[in-house]
């Protein structure tokens, strides 16, 4: 159980940068979810962490001592792979206790250990197997016993769980929280899958291009995204973005596609007229016409069961992703949709999220400029 | 009413091609079976003959006669031949040649294994400047073939005092380039994945090397170790170089100079000696043969 800090990490491979300054502060007993689409830099950035890529610029700190320059095996820590990494030759016992063996501890303890984390894991029967005799969701659980017995500081896991099906997957994340909840170990995850990300993660990191673009808990991050890319990554399907214009003195939002959409939470900063992205969820946009409703041309229905996907086009051209619980339009027709504004997210010409200037705010500055 | 003798012709028909096919078959059983006991012939009647050969007294050989049944002399043949040896090799006796033979093979096998495992542990897992130099100078040393080489490594033997001792014999044949590919293409097949789990558990570069890479390797060793004994057990020209007097004398370079002129040969010690020099290779090859298909079946992923 450590704290774990990381200041201002690069990374470059040659004339490659692969990590544009990185930090983070994690907290003892929290767990951590990088998540990002494939070659943003997590797996780079969790390796460095290991001690398995030396970092071109910045430091790590682990339980407050800098272990930037220390080996692997100096940084107490334990990582899991996405591949599992066991020795095949070994039985599962021989691949728990391999890591406790190198540092010599008492035979009697490493067997009451290894027997110790093998009951909690529910892999106490499988001691004497080899990995090949072992199923998926079974592999997965002695990779973790491994990481467990060792007692680390920090867990790692690089995408432990993107080797199993589907329902194991679920099954083992909510297994993975359960077990971290309980031992209350600092972890870093990297995943990218998000709803991975959302279900295990205290907090998220979430990575593009090398960049944290967002560091919060998964429910603010779910609730007001920092920026364009967040928001279209996390929640599923993505977010719909429609382009605008900033009138009526910062008050509202007129759409590329047609409606005026006055803000439910007050002025938002910027000059009349500036461009704006509009970005709301499937989940959010109704059904109904009337002032301010948009003509959605629809072009494909998906049904789920509970809620179809509706896949349309608005009059500019733009496309809108609806979910919708009690309504499947026929493709080809015409559906009119309203865009609620209180789930409205705005952001400005560069993608990043713009707030609306509270009130109180503006009353406390129109009295300042008053005094 | 109709289909009845209609029914009847179809069936008959049915049945004749039934009978063809069948016969068509069984004829090409026997052309198969003809070719492959034509080859096992082949292949075994010279064993045969050297067998036979080795059972009979000197005169039945000389006189051009080509005994294909065993005669009375086997036990008094392979005890004169391992014991005493032929007159013409100065009475060296073929059990000496065995063993040195023997102990050429062994060491030439660890030698070359152990040298190999290692360059290929060291080009693969490892970075370190000049490693592509260091592999591609072991790579290229392949194409070339040993007699190419064999006089300058007689000069630099000799010039080192190593004629006629275990060392000349041995050391000139140990590195291997071929070995050392092939363990560097197994090797490559190790997730890196294991390595850094290995890092991570705090095995340093020679305990993964003992605890990992070695026992993963065992398949590939053991299919190795019988390649190459067999290699080293037949060497012809280089001991034929570098040994001049019977104390390290081969069984191979001992059957050549056993063989002289067709009056003076003892020609039923040369076919024992011969037998003789089958039985290791044989055995190495059985023996390991079941220790490696064991290999196969426990390593696999």
């Amino acid at each position: 159980m450590a704290t774990l800090e990381l200041q201002g990490i690069r990374k470059s491979f040659g004339t490659t940068h692969v990590l544009h300054g990185i930090d983070l502060a994690v907290a003892e007993g929290e767990m951590i979810v990088i998540v990002g689409a494939s070659g943003c830099g997590k797996s780079t950035l969790l390796r460095i962490v290991a001690g398995l890529e030396t970092a071109t610029e910045g430091r790590v700190i682990i339980a407050g001592a800098d272990v930037t320059r220390l080996e692997p095996k100096d940084r107490d820590i334990a990582m899991v792979f996405q591949n599992y990494a066991l020795y095949p030759h070994m039985s599962v016992f021989d691949n728990m206790a391999y890591g406790l063996k190198i540092r010599g501890l008492p035979k009697a303890e490493i067997r009451a250990r290894v027997q110790q984390t093998a009951d909690l894991l529910g892999i106490g029967q499988l001691l004497e197997r080899k990995p090949r005799q072992l199923s998926g969701g079974q592999r997965q659980r002695v990779a973790m016993g491994r990481a467990i017995v060792r007692e680390p500081k920090l867990f790692l896991f690089d995408e432990p769980l993107s080797n199993l099906d589907a329902k194991l997957r679920v099954q083992m994340r909510a297994e993975i929280k359960r077990l971290q909840r309980r031992l209350g170990v600092t972890s870093l995850f990297v995943t990218h899958d998000q709803v991975e990300a959302m279900t295990l993660g205290d907090r998220l990191v979430v990575m593009h291009e090398g960049r944290a673009e967002q560091v919060a808990t998964p429910m603010e991050i779910w609730r007001a995204p920092a920026n364009t890319y967040v928001a279209g990554f996390i929640g599923a399907p993505a977010m719909n973005f429609l382009a605008a214009e900033l009138v009526e003195g910062g008050a509202a939002a007129k759409l590329k596609a047609g409606a005026t959409i006055a803000f439910a939470d007050g002025v938002h900063p910027g000059g009349e007229g500036a461009p704006l992205i509009v970005g709301i969820r499937p989940e959010h946009i109704q059904a109904g016409s009337g002032p301010g409703s948009l003509p959605l041309k629809v072009d494909l229905v998906e049904p789920l069961g509970a809620e179809s996907l509706i896949h349309g086009a608005l009059p500019s051209g733009e496309t809108l992703t609806v979910r919708m619980s009690d309504c499947s339009p026929l493709a080809g027709s015409v559906l009119p949709v309203v865009l609620p504004p209180a789930s409205l997210h705005v952001f400005d010409a560069e993608g990043r999220r713009i707030e609306a200037v509270r009130r109180r705010e503006r009353t406390a500055a129109a009295g300042a400029v008053g005094a | 009413m109709m289909h009845g003798p209609i029914d009847a012709t179809r069936l008959a028909a049915a049945e004749r091609a039934a009978m063809k096919a069948e016969a068509a078959r069984r004829r090409t059983d026997i052309v198969t079976h003809a070719i492959l006991i034509l080859g096992v012939v082949l292949f075994a009647l010279p064993i045969w003959i050297v067998l036979m050969g080795s059972t009979h007294d000197v005169g039945t050989i000389a006189r051009g006669e080509v005994p294909l049944l065993p005669g009375p002399y086997a036990v008094q043949n392979y005890l004169t031949a391992l014991g005493e040896g032929s007159a013409r090799t100065t009475r060296v006796p073929v059990a000496l040649m065995m063993v040195n033979s023997f102990i050429m093979a062994l060491l030439i096998t660890v030698g070359k294994i152990a040298i190999s495992l290692t360059s290929a542990y060291a080009v693969v897992f490892f970075s370190f400047p000049g490693r592509m130099v260091a592999f591609w100078s072991i790579f290229i040393t392949l194409m070339l073939p040993v007699e190419v080489r064999i006089f300058p490594t007689f000069k630099v033997v000799s010039d080192l005092g190593m004629i006629n001792t275990y060392g000349g014999l041995i050391i000139p044949l140990i590195a291997s380039a071929t070995a050392t590919l092939l363990f560097r293409q197994f090797f490559l097949t190790i997730p890196d994945e294991l390595v850094e789990a290995a890092k991570i558990d705090g095995a340093g570069p020679l305990r993964f090397f003992k605890d990992v890479v070695l026992p993963l390797s065992v398949t590939n060793i053991a299919a190795l170790f019988v390649i190459l004994f067999v290699y080293g057990w037949n060497q012809y020209l280089w001991p034929l170089l570098v040994t001049t007097s019977g104390d390290v004398e081969t069984i191979v370079i001992g059957i050549v100079r056993m063989i002289g002129s067709e009056a003076d040969t003892d020609w039923n010690l040369v076919m024992a000696t011969a037998v003789l020099a089958l039985l290791p290779p044989v055995a190495v090859v059985i023996l390991m043969q079941r220790w490696f298909v064991k290999g196969l079946v426990e390593t696999e992923k």
